[in-house]
């Protein structure tokens, strides 16, 4: 599982992480169907303005392009963090976690402003079912990086309190695999809904 | 009154005496179980052995006592609606439209959602990780979760009989007739909430059950030796894995729609009702085949242990399964050929539905000329899978039909509809758990169940099913549609009496099942299941004791080929003792499995009574225990090998007073090596 | 330990209970279905679709009664009970079989489709009848819980009942204003959803004169039970008259009538309109459709894209 020094795990143990981790695996196929229907959905709905903003009315590219940025960013800080965590560098790891922290937290605020500024102008989801598309979409995959963020969170924690730890570990490849899927839905995304919305 | 959100006094049933009995019903249900469970003082045993356990074994028998329970209820909402229709020509009969309304969406609903899923579970639990040689499931814990969400769901729906309406819209709830525009109070909230926390945590097991089948194997036991039940849950948990999603985004946008006034699904400002009939079906297909695809197993196992006989084509069983799960996504729009696409579109997934019926044909005949020069001994479970036999093909027949989309225009929306359904759902799903329920029982719980009354049950259902729905086809040709409260056609009563007098004769079938229950725990000490191998059978869930021990197996069996148990018996292998024991690492109990079940069920509360505090308060009591739990790494224990060995040792003493094979007194036994007793 | 014999024996008279319930049930069906709408239609629309059910049941005969046959011979035959029968335990594959198991189920599927195939276009309800006739144009709105039926042409409407010159197509476009809808009459054939913001169609034609009933099946509410109405097929004389005779009415169907008769009500007794606001149908349409362009079933008034 992780080749860290510190860590000797057992084979039961091993075989325990690698069910933990297939599991995992299925569990992101899962929800890459749910973002998939709704991308499906969104596609259906992008024409359906019934009168009101259209896609060029609300988007903006400096925003979007902004938000990418720090989640891509975010993702290969992650990455450091991981390869951190294989040198078995505790300090690091935590500081690479705060770093990924405060950038998914940047994109958390970015697109809060997003969508706060869209109501606030009458594009609210509520609006038509474009918007009620839209707002579902990007908020479910914000959603998604919320939890993540309280996941990292709790990981810092956990490595702080418990050190670079066999289930530590196993739970912070984890992590990775899920703050990384959520990198490759918001690219989806900025290509499904932001380019075509403004182009 | 902020507080409580739309929940007011009004909400109570006393508006009208029927509500309210079912309210009485539902309370006095509770109520008695809190009584037998104080008067037997049994709160710590329930408290500390059940509610906490992450055991498969315990876990699946709790998706099964659910799935009893909940299947009672739901056969009561089917007899009313038959009653009501029996009566109902020209005149409004007992139920009113709103009433009637409830009954059928509660009816399809508990039916599908908190009867069969969790039957499904409970069997698939109980059975596949001994099936593979496993201790237990993957992820035990996690299973707990699963089951206690699909306890919240089935609470929520009864609860709307207490507190509030059910949903007017069917067990399909389509928009728009579901959004807030037409149906305004909470009874569709009820449906929804319901049916998105379950379908959390059937997503769940199906994972679980997945990576179960993946990784846990017993040593030698490759893919092509698993029995085929665990084929059936392979395949199963797939679907469940690729198919709930769409569910689950459908039920949230519908709660979207519901909740946050946006437009998914409204008729005006852009919304899309076609949208969610997609998705639901994108779902409810393959939802189908994640119900049958497991009795089809059960019914594999059962046929070749009582015909004594191999299993006939298992590579074609295999690969018709595996035809199935796939085909299962290609034909969605089946569903609603009339909601005007073209030609083209409604021919190509015409033929895909009708292409299905090869894999399955394929089924029938092996499961027949698995009987085929056996030696076929009529247990219940045995007589459950004949019946299918025969009146699944009838189904078949009907379905095909329906495939045909010139005559799907004609039948669909009639009770031909509702015919052919129940007819793949009652023989085929229904019968397999059944079939399942008293095939395993011993397995469960270390005794057998009563066959005489499971043959009486049996002969109820099966007639009961013919009374009941082949009137119902004809109804179908008379133009009757489905869902009709009161009807003006008098050609149509009599086929409505006979349909209700077929009901009367399941509900004789149903009090069978309640009797052999009874009759069996009263007289268990006489059909005790000393050696765990009551009907002399093929697969590893034999080899264990009844009912099995925490581990399942001391030491893990090593499998050389299909029918491994069999195979052992065979051999002459099989009961024998270990030259020494190991320590097993088993995981500890715990209450965060129910901790979370029943947050979700307030969750769930509140979101349909839009009490947000409750929701956000139940939200942050999910988020802590999962945080607490994933934060412990300390959630297993060592069982020492001495206790091992003590209750190994126990058993052995136990199958001396079996000296003989379980099933050598049937007439028809055929013939197998005795269990070698300990020495 | 005990073991309750359920011997083979039992299955004579217990299989005889059920034959005989199955029989019955199914005799006591069998004289009324065939005057069922289904199964002696008015229209060749519908005598098509029974055509093809009548099809599709006798060659799926050809797995269905081997079903039976095997059922009832191997659970007797090879009841444990009876030594005499042969018994082979490992018996359990034989490719001659295997090819049958697949092969068969599969020659059939492969003709059902074909056939399939044919029916669907043929009977494709945006097909228009006869090419060389223009159809008689009807406008269909579902509303809660009645059916509205306007005759563009001839400038009238009615409400819950559709009266059709006999041997003349008929072109019904459809839409709701409500709820989702589905519009059949069992005896000239159907159904076809109505969908708020949507028109869908439904071509038919009925080659006897007749009353035939016709509803909406697809529930929406608690007068959905009644929602039905009733189709005069009549000679093109008496067909005329009858416009005559709703061309007298003294009622019109203006916007305000249309508001007033869209609100939700039960049981709506046959009402006719001598004057309906022009474009009613399609402002009923845009109402809810908004301009947006992606109303996905087809709507083009003319028969099917392929």
């Amino acid at each position: 599982m992780s080749s860290a020094a510190a860590m000797t795990v057992s084979p039961r143990e091993a075989k325990r992480y690698e069910e933990k981790d297939f599991g995992f695996w299925l569990y992101l196929m899962s929800d890459a169907v749910i973002f998939a229907c709704l991308f499906a959905t969104y596609l259906v709905m992008a024409g359906n303005a019934a009168g009101g903003p259209t896609p060029k009315d609300v988007f903006s590219l400096e925003r979007a392009a902004a938000e990418t940025a720090l989640l891509l960013l975010s993702s290969t800080t992650f990455g450091i963090a991981a390869v951190s965590l294989w040198a078995g560098d505790r300090s690091k790891v935590l500081l690479w976690l705060a770093i990924t922290l405060l950038l998914g937290a940047g994109f958390i605020a970015l697109e809060f402003g997003e969508f706060s500024g869209m109501i606030a102008e009458g594009a609210g989801p509520d609006r038509s079912g474009f918007l009620s598309a839209f707002f579902t979409l990007v908020g479910t995959h914000g959603l998604h990086v919320s939890v993540g963020l309280v996941w990292i969170l709790v990981m810092i924690g956990q490595v702080f309190a418990k050190g670079l730890t066999a289930p530590v570990a196993s739970r912070l490849m984890r992590l990775g695999l899920f703050w990384h899927f959520l990198d490759i839905i918001w690219v989806v995304i900025f290509s499904v809904v932001y380019l075509p919305g403004l182009l | 009154m902020d507080i409580f959100g739309r929940l007011t006094i009004e909400s109570l049933p006393f508006y009208s005496a029927i509500a309210a009995s079912g309210a009485a019903v539902t309370v006095l249900g509770g109520l008695s179980v809190v009584a037998v469970i104080t008067y037997f003082g049994a709160w710590r045993l329930v408290l500390f052995q059940w509610l906490s356990s992450v055991d498969h074994k315990k876990i699946g028998i709790m998706y099964i006592m659910l799935a009893l329970v909940m299947l009672v209820r739901g056969f009561v909402d089917a007899a009313m609606m038959r009653s009501q229709q029996a009566i109902a020509l020209n005149s409004d009969g007992y139920l009113p439209p709103g009433h009637f309304d409830q009954i059928f969406s509660s009816h399809g609903t508990i039916m599908i959602f908190f009867m069969a899923m969790p039957f499904l579970s409970g069997l698939i639990n109980l059975i596949m990780p001994q099936q593979i040689g496993s201790r237990d499931v993957a992820f035990p814990f996690m299973n707990a979760v699963s089951l206690w969400l699909s306890m919240a769901g089935a609470a929520l729906v009864l609860i709307s009989l207490v507190i509030g309406k059910f949903s007017t819209a069917g067990w399909t709830a389509y928009p728009p007739y579901s959004g807030l525009e037409f149906t305004p109070g909470v009874g569709v909230d009820y449906w929804i909430w319901a049916v998105l926390i379950s379908g959390f945590g059937s997503t769940m097991s199906g994972i679980n059950f997945l990576v179960t089948i993946i990784k846990c194997r017993a040593p030698g036991m490759t893919m092509f030796r698993l029995p085929l039940f665990t084929w059936t849950v392979f395949i199963t948990s797939v679907l469940i894995i690729f198919a709930f999603p769409a569910l689950t985004v459908a039920c949230a946008m519908l709660a979207l729609d519901r909740t946050l006034g946006m437009h998914f699904f409204t008729n005006g400002m852009g919304g899309n009702m076609m949208n969610y009939i997609n998705l639901f079906w994108l779902w409810g297909h393959p939802e189908v085949y994640i119900l049958i695809l497991p009795a089809f197993g059960v019914f594999s196992e059962v046929v070749a242990v009582f015909s004594q006989k191999r299993l006939f084509g298992y590579i074609s069983l295999v690969l018709a399964t595996m035809a199935i799960g796939l085909l299962s996504f290609t034909v969605w729009l089946h569903h609603f050929f009339t909601m005007g696409s073209s030609a083209r579109v409604n021919s190509f997934f015409g033929t895909m539905t009708t292409i299905i019926a090869v894999p399955t044909g394929v089924k029938v005949f092996d499961w027949l000329l698995t009987m085929y020069r056996g030696r076929i001994i009529f247990k219940p479970p045995m007589l459950f899978t004949i019946g299918f036999l025969v009146t699944f093909v009838i189904g078949g027949l009907s379905g095909v039909l329906l495939a045909l989309p010139p005559i799907d225009y004609l039948m669909h929306n009639t009770t031909f509809l509702i015919a052919h359904f129940h007819n793949m759902i009652i023989p085929g799903v229904l019968f397999g758990y059944l079939a399942g329920y008293m095939f395993w029982f011993p397995k469960a719980f270390g005794f057998k169940l009563n066959e005489k009354w499971g043959t009486r049950a049996f002969w109820c259902w099966i007639v009961g099913f013919y009374v009941a729905f082949m009137p119902l086809y004809v109804l179908g040709l008379l133009g009757m549609p489905r869902r009709m409260e009161h009807y003006e056609i008098a050609a149509w009563q009599p086929h409505l009496i006979v349909a209700a007098f077929g009901a009367f004769i399941i509900l004789l079938g149903m009090i069978c099942l309640g009797v052999q229950l009874w009759v069996s725990v009263r007289d268990r000490i006489e059909a005790l299941d000393l050696t765990g191998d009551p009907w002399n059978g093929r697969s590893l869930e034999w080899a264990t004791s009844s009912p099995a021990a925490p581990y399942n197996f001391a030491v893990l069996p090593k499998v050389e080929c299909r029918d491994a148990w069999w195979d052992m018996k065979q051999r002459g292998v099989a009961y024998r003792r270990p030259e020494k024991y190991e320590d097993i690492v088993m995981p500890k109990n715990t209450f965060a499995g129910a901790v979370i079940g029943a947050a979700g069920f307030a969750f769930g509360f509140a979101m349909i009574w839009w009490i947000w505090w409750l929701a956000l308060l139940s939200l942050a009591v999910i988020g802590a225990a999962i945080i607490v739990r994933a934060s412990n790494d300390d959630d297993e224990f060592v069982m020492p090998a001495s206790e091992v060995k003590a209750i190994e040792d126990a058993r052995f003493p136990q199958l001396a007073k079996a000296p003989k094979n379980a099933m050598e007194d049937e007439p028809g036994f055929a013939g197998q090596p005795a269990p070698e007793a300990a020495a | 330990m005990t073991v309750e014999n359920a011997r083979a024996l039992r299955w004579r008279p217990c299989a005889s209970i059920v034959l005989a319930a199955a029989s019955a049930a199914v005799l006591c069906g069998g004289c009324s279905v065939l005057d069922g709408p289904v199964l002696s239609p008015s229209g060749p629309i519908s005598l098509a679709q029974r055509d093809l059910l009548f099809k599709a049941v006798a060659i799926m005969m050809i797995v269905i009664v081997p079903v039976f046959v095997m059922a009832a011979i191997f659970a007797r035959r090879y009841r444990g009970t009876n030594r005499k029968a042969r018994y082979t335990p490992n018996f359990d594959f034989y490719w001659p079989l295997e090819v049958v198991v697949w092969g068969v189920p599969a020659a059939i599927i492969v003709w059902l489709s074909l056939h399939l195939w044919h029916y669907t276009y043929q009977l494709d309800p945006y097909k228009e009848i006869d090419p060389g006739v223009k159809p008689l144009q009807v406008q269909a709105i579902a509303q809660d819980w009645k059916w509205l039926f306007v005759y563009p042409e001839q400038n009238i409407a009615v409400v819950n009942e559709l009266a059709m010159p006999v041997n003349t197509p008929v072109s019904i476009a459809i839409t709701s204003d409500t709820a989702m809808n589905s519009l059949v009459i069992p005896a000239l054939g159907g159904q076809i959803y109505a969908m708020a913001g949507m028109q869908t169609r439904l071509n038919l034609l009925a080659d006897k004169t007749g009353t035939f009933w016709g509803r909406n099946v697809q529930y929406s509410g608690r007068g959905f039970a009644d929602q039905q109405f009733q189709t005069l097929a009549q000679p093109k004389a008496d067909f005329d008259a009858w416009v005559e005779k709703v061309k007298q009415s003294a009622k019109a169907l203006d916007a305000a009538a249309y508001e007033a008769l869209a609100k939700p009500s039960q049981k709506v007794p046959v009402t006719y309109f001598s004057g309906v606001e022009p474009g009613l149908f399609d402002k009923i349409i845009a109402k809810y459709s908004h301009g947006d362009s992606d109303r996905m079933p087809r709507h083009s008034n003319t028969g099917a894209m392929d």
